[in-house]
């Protein structure tokens, strides 16, 4: 018994390793293969020219200022409509809706993560697009906007359930304390549970932000992909993903476009990375803040 | 308990595998003929093989798009029978593939006149060669410059893995795409943007303007012109692409690794038959016009 005892452990042991293994792995993959274009082109270009044109008719071109940007712009846009809907969304839920309601719109929600991205990215072309044209009157809506919306109705879902979480994990106490002392239901939601579940709410939001940073289909489909340094977002834009997506299908291996191609892999990388540490920190504190 | 689930397992694996032995089997008895390539041409081959299919129901062809560029890639790695290629291999594409021992071999199926489609309420109906080429390389950027209204231009064209974004740049942009272009993912999506899109120019492939028999509601085809003194002239017109007065017809292409044989070559013939060359007429492109049938000669022998 013991042995077997001892087997599943490291079994165990094993697993946990190996994902270890598997994100250094692709990290080390990534950073092997930008070297090469690093060395061509030089770091420098690479974040200040703006241009992306590496199958160009004259001169090619790798600067990736305008591809990030767009992601950003992206994301961004995603996260303002997506957050204030999001936490309002987890406060009702935790807070408001009676358990009936909970049991029925909770599991609608879940159903909204498991949409398929290019299902997404087709409403945007057909619906938001067309829709988005009109409201502003512009020629055609495949524009950043167009992508956050879609980015902010596929990070909702990450977003609601993980703040429901962390606000129904507020204690009980908390809420009882502060109607005690003559607040209002909307002032104790406001001024004391939100606050209380804050770092978890921080963690939802970042966990969204990795959702639609690294999302490619939808904005692939839906912002019209021009490279051109994006001013506004009624502007087309080209996120680092659908770069990817885009040129690698056809892209000779190891010539200076393929290595470009991976290090626009090697930021986004290195993006989601910092943003997924943040929210894990983030995570922890409040699961230390609450233990005690 | 443990070894009650371990016995259920194990019948449960060793039906998988049976199942799995008997599909490979099914699969492997007729031939598979894998078409890959040019979105341009991927409607038209896969019409072309689902004839040729009803007629030999053994042989099984899958056709898939992606564009030009992935079709050359999965040539030069072996990844595909045929590649549907709408613009010819450069000279640095054939010697990569030479050197993964492919030996490409191309002949040419259809004709096509790039169309340059505009909304259908855009007054403009005629451009010339020079004005396209500003237009979509950024210089001219409102209608009003060429005769239209008073709004600025937006461009639609394809993603660089796509022949046609190429061919149309090598040969009438004759520099960069301006970078306001948005890249779409295939033909239909630009003709759907410019019905929608009053002040939207784009080009296609001409098998993609016809709905059925009829011109797509909401689009125009432009009349393209030689220069300013010259009429503008129709790709709607099968006599202007087949003369070569269309400015922007081209062949279309496939390539195989060496000449195609056996089953694939039956295929083949049969593209290149009357009955084959019907089919590209229904599917709005044109036949092979006899200078291409030329080389066709030349690479398949008949």
């Amino acid at each position: 018994m013991a042995n077997k005892e001892r087997l599943i452990k490291y079994f165990f042991t094993f697993t946990g390793v190996l994902s270890t293994i598997f994100l250094l792995g692709i990290f080390f993959l990534l950073l092997y293969n930008s070297v090469p274009a690093f060395r061509k082109i030089g770091i420098l270009e690479f974040f200040t020219s703006a241009r992306w044109n590496p199958t160009s008719y004259t001169k090619p071109t790798y600067g990736i200022l305008s591809l990030i940007v767009s992601t950003l712009m992206v994301t961004g846009g995603a996260m303002l409509i997506s957050v204030p809907l999001g936490i309002s969304c987890a406060a009702y839920l935790a807070e408001v809706a009676t358990p009936m309601v909970r049991e029925i719109v909770k599991p609608i929600i879940e159903v909204l993560a498991g949409i398929p991205s290019v299902v997404v990215g087709f409403l945007g072309i057909v619906l938001v697009g067309p829709a988005i044209a009109k409201i502003f009157n512009l020629p055609n809506g495949l524009n950043a906007i167009n992508g956050s919306i879609l980015l902010a109705i596929m990070s909702l879902p990450t977003i609601i359930s993980i703040s429901e979480d962390a606000i129904t994990s507020v204690p009980e106490e908390y809420k009882m304390a502060s109607l005690a002392l003559g607040a209002t239901r909307w002032q104790t939601l406001w001024k004391v549970v939100i606050p209380a579940s804050s770092s978890g709410i921080i963690a939802a939001i970042m966990l969204g932000v990795g959702r639609a940073v690294g999302e490619t289909m939808t904005v692939l489909m839906a912002t019209g992909n021009a490279p051109a340094m994006p001013h506004s977002f009624l502007d087309s834009v080209r996120t680092m993903t659908a770069t990817i997506a885009i040129e690698l299908g056809e892209v000779p291996y190891n010539t200076t476009h393929y290595y470009a191609l991976f290090v626009i892999g090697l930021v986004l990388f290195c993006i989601t990375f910092a943003v997924n540490l943040t929210s894990d920190i983030v995570l922890h504190k409040h699961q230390e803040k609450l233990g005690t | 308990m443990i070894k009650k689930i371990l016995r259920w397992l194990t019948a449960f694996s060793i039906l998988i595998g049976i199942a799995g032995f008997y599909s490979c089997c099914s699969f492997a008895r007729g031939p598979f003929i894998q078409i890959k390539g040019s979105d341009t041409e991927v409607n038209l081959v896969q019409r072309l093989a689902e004839v040729y299919m009803e007629h030999h129901p053994e042989v099984y062809i899958a056709v898939t798009g992606g564009g030009s560029g992935t079709g050359i890639a999965a040539l030069i790695n072996k990844k595909t029978d045929i590649a549907n290629l709408s613009r010819e291999m450069t000279p640095e594409e054939i010697k990569r593939a030479i050197k993964n021992g492919v030996n490409p071999v191309k002949w040419v199926i259809a004709m096509d006149g790039i169309s340059v489609i505009v909304n259908a309420k855009n007054p403009v109906n005629k451009l010339t060669l020079k004005q396209i080429s500003q237009i979509f390389s950024g210089k001219i950027k409102n209608w009003r410059e060429v005769g239209g209204e008073n709004i600025p231009i937006s461009l639609y064209g394809r993603q660089s893995n796509s022949g046609t974004f190429i061919y149309f740049r090598n040969h009438i942009v004759k520099a960069d795409y301006s970078d306001r272009m948005k890249r779409m993912n295939g033909n239909a999506q630009i003709v759907e943007s410019i019905k929608r899109d009053v002040a939207g120019i784009g080009y296609v492939g001409v098998g993609y303007v016809l709905e059925g028999e009829k011109l797509a509601k909401g689009i125009k085809v432009l009349k393209i012109a030689k220069d300013e003194h010259s009429p503008g002239v129709s790709p709607l017109n099968f006599e202007n692409v087949e003369k070569g007065v269309y400015p922007i017809a081209r062949p279309l292409y496939q390539y195989s690794n060496g000449c195609p044989k056996g089953k694939v070559l039956e295929f083949v013939r049969f593209e290149l038959s009357k009955e084959g060359q019907k089919i590209v007429i229904e599917q709005g492109f044109y036949p092979v016009n006899v200078e291409y049938r030329k080389l066709n000669r030349q690479n398949l022998g008949f």
